[in-house]
């Protein structure tokens, strides 16, 4: 299984190399990302040694090489526009940027719904409040559509960054409340051991408060960023294609008439796989954090 | 020997409506053991967090060090440098290692280098007589293991007063032994004690004086000698045939 996958990752990558023009090129960057992603997951060699070096690699190298493809960081390539975005690389991307942005500004938020400063606790608890009591839609058609009516004419915002930035903020809110969750766990105790040991506000959040409260709501966080993944789908109030879309203009196809269920199952197949093995690091992970369990 | 290292006067403190301490004076010089008893919410938990300002005095006056006890940030984290607390649930951070939970606080707030840190940690481990148990975690440790960790790591901070509050009511009988004798060591090393405990044996043993609380004051005072054979209180009477004869 595993050397399959590596395999034809092998293959993806060689192919990468070769002149093809824009569109074969994305192609082959979307599976070059979604193979790596399982491989790493499910890369957890027994034996071979190599394998897991190998899918250490892949980890670093795979998104350099994805993010040259689709940036045309080099001489010989052009850069492929975000209008030309589409399929399981968009959904990917927005998925990715979204968990990578809005994890630490959840925290942030978090951390400021507690905060002494009142000024700071009210900006949070209005911005939480305000933005989990909005459907995601509305969220994205306004980052899409409204926005570039309050701009002046002359700048645009690329419409993927503004998916991207809908996402990000939408799923921070929900991010924040997790995370107090986590951080409402932590037993009193703990605070006042590190008060008394002269460690004071930031110093006591930093190492005491998010290491434990963190690890606490791994889970409510993953299904969070699960959530955003399939969620991705929304953005074809923001005309992008991403992998479910796409399914759908395939079938408005008439060359592709009657072949709904096949087209369907599919893109099922494919959101699972990738959620799947979201979940299943979320495990795994669980797993490597919580040696100093109680 | 006399210099007083903690002077209370007239400490008040409030919880809501509730008055927890009423008017608490005393003072501890300094390499005294001062043990605390009295019934529960007494107060006499409140007092020892008082003296890190973990709980705020309303009334009253503090001085730990030459230094009192205000609103002032920085007088509060030089004291609290300077007193180690040890809590009836150990309070370890459970996912830090034990070496770890000792070495936090010298290297971040002493300023002191890792490596220096760690010989001062293993150095406090063998003499709390767990050297071994330096890289697990406190949950894999038993119960006086972790108690005895506590005092490490406060000692890692190098106080010059430590507090403890209960430190063997939440360990199984078997254990308790083990922590008391850690405490006994310290005590004869001239460390300055406070120690809230129900262990009127080690109390007898290793006290210097005995402070008797009941509703938010101090009832009686006296060494330990005095304090067992007369207690001059009907407070401090029916408490002592209470937890002597139960």
């Amino acid at each position: 299984m595993r050397e399959t996958a590596i395999a034809v990752g092998a293959g993806a990558l060689v192919l990468a190399l070769l002149p093809f023009s824009t569109a074969e090129r994305l192609w082959i960057a979307g599976v070059a990302l979604a193979l790596f992603v399982p491989m790493g997951i499910f890369g957890r060699a027994r034996s071979l040694r190599l394998i897991r070096w190998a899918v250490g690699v892949g980890w670093i190298v795979l998104p350099v090489i994805a993010l040259m493809l689709i940036g045309g960081f080099s001489p010989w390539l052009p850069r492929v526009e975000t209008t030309q975005w589409g399929g399981l690389m968009l959904t990917v991307i927005l998925a990715v940027v979204g968990i990578v942005a809005s994890f630490p500004l959840g925290v942030l938020l978090a951390l400021g719904r507690q905060s002494e400063l009142p000024l700071v606790r009210w900006l949070s608890i209005l911005y939480i409040e305000i933005v989990r009591g909005v459907p995601l839609v509305t969220v994205i058609f306004m980052a899409s559509l409204m926005l570039p009516l309050f701009l002046p004419g002359d700048l645009r915002i690329d419409q993927a960054l503004r998916a991207m930035v809908a996402f990000t903020l939408f799923t921070a809110a929900y991010i924040a409340e997790n995370v107090r969750g986590g951080l409402q766990a932590i037993p009193r105790g703990q605070i006042e051991a590190a008060r008394a040991l002269g460690l004071h506000g930031w110093l006591i959040t930093l190492f005491i408060v998010l290491p434990q409260a963190l690890r606490a709501v791994i889970p409510a966080n993953v299904g969070q960023f699960i959530s955003l993944f399939k969620d991705t789908s929304l953005v074809f109030v923001a005309a992008l294609l991403d992998l479910f879309n796409m399914g759908r203009s395939i079938l408005a196809n008439p060359d592709w008439l009657g072949f709904d269920r096949e087209i369907l199952l599919f893109i099922a197949f494919v959101y699972f796989i990738c959620t799947y093995s979201m979940a299943h690091l979320s495990h795994r992970l669980e797993k490597i954090l919580g040696v100093g369990e109680r | 020997m006399t210099e007083e290292i903690i002077i209370c006067r007239d400490v008040h403190k409030w919880f809501g409506d509730f008055h927890v301490l009423r008017g608490v004076t005393t003072t501890v010089r300094k390499g005294e053991v001062v043990v605390i008893c009295g019934p529960s919410g007494s107060g006499k938990s409140t007092f020892i967090r008082t003296l890190n300002r973990l709980e705020e005095h309303q009334r009253g006056q503090i001085i730990v060090d030459g230094i009192e006890l205000t609103h002032d940030v920085k007088n509060i984290e030089a004291i609290r440098r300077e007193i180690g607390m040890v809590f009836q649930s150990f309070n370890l951070f459970p996912h830090l290692t034990v070496l770890q939970n000792i070495t936090l606080a010298p290297i971040w707030v002493r300023k002191m280098r890792r490596p220096e840190a760690e010989a001062l940690a293993m150095q406090l481990l063998e003499r709390v007589g767990i050297p071994e148990q330096a890289h697990k975690f406190p949950g894999q440790l038993s119960g006086g293991q972790q108690q005895r960790v506590a005092i490490a790591r406060a000692l890692a901070m190098q106080p010059k007063i430590m507090l403890f509050d209960e430190p063997t009511s939440a360990l199984d009988p078997e254990m308790i032994k083990e922590v008391l004798d850690v405490m006994r060591e310290l005590a004869r090393s001239g460390m300055t004690m406070l120690v809230i405990t129900h262990e009127m044996g080690f109390a007898k043993e290793v006290a210097d004086r005995i402070v008797f609380f009941d509703e938010g004051r101090i009832v009686e005072e006296n060494s330990p000698e005095e304090f067992f054979k007369n207690p001059r209180h009907e407070r401090t009477k029916l408490f002592l045939s209470q937890i002597l004869h139960h």
